[in-house]
């Protein structure tokens, strides 16, 4: 069976590609990352800003068990409706660095829909932080200081 | 004495782990793998041993340096090392076609 949701890593190149089909109408995917109550609700976090415009910016909150919060922020340079969002994406105050995130939706029929997601890393060594951070997570252990501030954020 | 190494216990230890994750992206120095743990740089030094040992790891001299690679014939190739990566935006992409399903028939 074909897996839905499929990540390319090209051995020497900063970027990583993830796409994912859903059974579900391109505006309702589009809607899942525009409207500020669905995002919140599927991505677990609190939404504190979404401007959905070019120029836009967003900034998302999460609360760990411990009652510590975390933010993730970007702005928005380039936003079309049912078509794609160019976006830039930071944990901040983690270690990590911004990613630089293009995001296209595409419809397939009228029920199916597909994303595309191509994040690109400031260098190599940090695209392979964020799949060790997947990597740790399946296993249920973090044990450097990045990976424990990733894990705040991807703990649900 | 050399002690002929496990495969399996070498990759049992986390650190370990990470260590051939953050390899099998991108060959690396020593120096520059331990800049990635908190975890001192003659335990780094250990395990980068050890997994040499079991030939999980490869190493290539560079000048006065020591670059290692992934062995590709120890190790199955890098999707392998990916595949958490990827199961973790699967269930997050789930979750996602769910709650779109129940707003669809909300509505």
């Amino acid at each position: 069976m074909e897996l839905k949701t499929k990540v390319t890593a090209e051995e020497g190149k900063q970027e990583l590609i993830v796409t994912r089909e859903f059974d579900l109408p391109l505006d309702l995917l589009f809607r899942a990352y525009t409207e500020p109550e669905l995002v919140a609700e599927w991505m677990g976090t609190k939404v504190l800003k979404l401007e959905n415009k070019k120029y836009g910016s967003w900034r998302f909150e999460t609360t760990d068990p411990q009652g510590n919060k975390h933010g993730f922020s970007g702005t928005i340079h380039d936003f079309v409706p049912n078509q794609k969002i160019v976006r830039t994406f930071e944990m901040e105050n983690s270690g990590f660095g911004v990613q630089l995130e293009f995001l296209e939706f595409e419809q397939l029929t009228d029920n199916t829909s597909k994303l595309r997601m191509h994040i690109i890393y400031k260098t190599l060594e940090e695209r392979a932080q964020y799949l060790q951070i997947g990597m740790a997570r399946g296993m249920g252990l973090a044990h450097n200081r990045l990976e424990k501030a990733a894990f705040k954020f991807l703990k649900y | 004495m050399n002690l002929r190494r496990d495969v399996f216990q070498a990759i049992a230890d986390p650190t370990r782990r990470a260590i051939l994750v953050l390899v099998a992206t991108n060959a690396m120095t020593a120096g520059a793998i331990a800049a990635n743990f908190d975890t001192a740089r003659p335990t780094v030094s250990k395990h980068l041993q050890i997994l040499t040992e079991c030939e999980l790891l490869r190493q290539e001299q560079n000048g006065r340096e020591v670059i290692y690679h992934l062995n590709p014939h120890k190790m199955k190739e890098i999707a392998d090392f990916i595949e958490p990566f990827r199961k973790m935006w699967d269930d997050r992409f789930n979750k996602l076609e769910s709650v779109m399903k129940k707003y669809q028939t909300k509505k």
